[in-house]
């Protein structure tokens, strides 16, 4: 295919998409996101959105850029990522001893566009050394309960979900179990790899379970497969349990949370595990050794951190059925 | 074969599915934060008219129809058969009844037409939205009625059978919506 022109301007392609009315629907969130943590002490910081580390994961892909030596040649330099979370950065700030934090932060997925997902997107994220798992799962009920009004979020475990939602165990399932279970739901023709448990249940998740969560409150799913433990700690089985949340409100996923993983060791593990997937799916390794695992080594303080796709809170408090229509500029009229 | 990327999938593309041709009528990107993208779709088959839900993974491949829409006109039909003709490579094809589905109803000689091929071999045909046929027969007119709240059948020169207001008469034009099959007006030719 010949190279996209920068500029495939169609007529009216210079108006916002957002009204004016939902625009100030986001300001007056960005506001009450702001007061709900400065109210509770956390300090507001900014990180980098380019930087040497990123995240390694098997699903989450990275914008890469070059900072050039020479201007006169822009493809030759460093290369650096487009952060997909400011998570590398605030852990830093954590093991400084930076306290309770939290950042309005843009980020980047390469990819990812559909009706609620825009490549550059902004994540409201935040870490509070001390907290629980459940003090951590409080906090992020205490923070829908702000937003929506709808009272304290229900909290289901992935496990109980999957049961009431599916029909079977996701932690014990066989793989015919589950093969099973997706062709019922419609996904018989999905060539899944023979060991890849998580596509099955990623598929029967958003596919059974994700439309039923959060109907009448927010809902907190908690106690992940270990196998998608990403930052999360995992507590040992069994089954094995990665204590990680993430909270949905009428269907849609609005955040994710983890109580955060402080062992070094296990990082590089599991960075390696992910770059050997990324090469099965003919995707660019992601480099294993960070700072990040610098300041590990050097101590995180026990802490729980998540993050909150900013964009979708807008398209609920506003009613908006896509994206683009909270965005001023989504990706097509950037 | 030519195959499109998930990330390529858009409404409107012409895909093929264990060797039937398909046109995407929607595609939904999904993905959990940390999980499996997948794109959501519904597509029909443009061989059966069926409606199916697909699903596929990012990074899959899905191959391409070879569809492609001419100009044809209408040449003429000899027994269950219509037999029309390209109009820029004067190339003639024939479609059966079935395969003409509704199409059969409102097409005459000389007729502009929309043909799609599947495979270099015609699949569908697309009359106009609004074409004009003559009443073969009908039962004769209520005098003086020219309600339209008073309806009957009437047989069409192509042989099709349409509801019509009850004051046509045998030998009257007909405007006709193709796509709804009803009644429009009277045309005067």
């Amino acid at each position: 295919m010949a190279a996209e022109s920068r500029h495939d301007c169609r007529p009216a392609d210079h108006r916002p998409t957002a009204s004016f009315e939902t625009l100030r629907s986001r300001a007056g969130l960005l506001r009450r996101v702001r007061a709900f943590f400065d109210a509770r002490g956390f300090l507001e910081v900014e990180t980098p959105c380019l930087s040497a580390d990123v995240v390694v994961d098997r699903h989450l892909d990275p914008l890469e850029v070059t900072l050039p030596t020479d201007v006169r040649r822009p493809d030759v330099g460093r290369r650096l990522y487009l952060q997909t979370s400011p998570e590398f950065h605030m852990k830093r700030l954590l093991a400084a001893g930076a306290g309770a934090i939290y950042q309005i932060a843009r980020v980047f997925r390469a990819g990812e566009s559909g009706p609620r997902h825009n490549p550059e997107f902004t994540l409201v994220e935040w870490y509070r050394p001390g907290d629980s798992y459940a003090a951590g799962r409080a906090l992020l009920s205490d923070l829908g309960e702000a937003l929506f009004g709808l009272g304290p979020a229900e909290q289901l475990s992935y496990g109980a979900a999957f049961a009431r939602y599916v029909g079977l165990d996701p932690h014990s399932a066989s793989l015919a179990e589950l093969n099973r279970a997706v062709a019922a739901a419609g996904g018989a023709s999905l060539g899944f790899a023979a060991d890849d448990r998580d596509g099955r249940l990623d598929y029967l998740l958003v596919t059974c379970v994700e439309p039923r969560l959060g109907v009448d409150v927010p809902t907190i799913l908690y106690d992940y497969p270990a196998s998608q433990a990403a930052l999360a700690q995992v507590r040992p089985g069994p089954p094995a349990i990665a204590e990680r949340f993430e909270l949905y409100v009428r269907g849609i996923e609005l955040a994710n949370g983890y109580h955060e993983l402080l062992d070094a060791n296990e990082l590089r593990q599991r960075n390696a595990a992910n770059n050997r997937l990324r090469s099965v799916d003919g995707k660019p390794e992601l480099p294993e050794e960070s700072r990040l695992l610098a300041a590990m080594q050097a101590g995180l303080p026990e802490s729980v951190g998540a993050a909150l796709g900013f964009d979708r809170l807008v398209m609920l408090a506003t009613g908006a059925e896509t994206i683009d229509q909270v965005l001023a500029f989504p990706i097509d009229r950037a | 074969m030519a195959s499109y990327n998930t990330s390529e999938l858009k409404k409107g593309l012409k895909l093929q599915i264990e060797g039937d041709p398909f046109l995407l009528l929607e595609c939904n990107f999904v993905k959990p934060g940390k999980g499996q993208a997948l794109y959501k779709c519904r597509l029909k088959n443009l061989l059966r008219g069926t409606v199916i839900d697909r699903t596929w993974k990012s990074g899959d491949s899905v191959d391409a129809a070879d569809v492609e829409e001419i100009d044809a006109q209408f040449l003429y039909k000899q027994m269950d058969n219509y037999c029309f003709m390209d109009n820029k490579s004067y190339e003639q094809y024939e479609l059966t009844k079935d395969q003409m589905d509704d199409a059969w109803k409102y097409v005459k000689e000389g007729m502009e037409c929309s043909m799609m091929l599947f495979n270099g071999r015609p699949i569908s045909i697309s009359p106009p939205n609004h074409v004009v046929l003559k009443v073969d027969y009908c039962e004769p007119a209520i005098r003086g009625n020219t309600a339209t709240n008073l309806t009957k059948p009437v047989k069409l020169e192509t042989g099709a059978e349409i509801i019509c207001p009850a004051f046509i008469n045998i030998g009257d034009l007909l405007k006709i919506d193709t796509r709804t099959g009803e009644y429009i007006e009277r045309a005067k030719e």
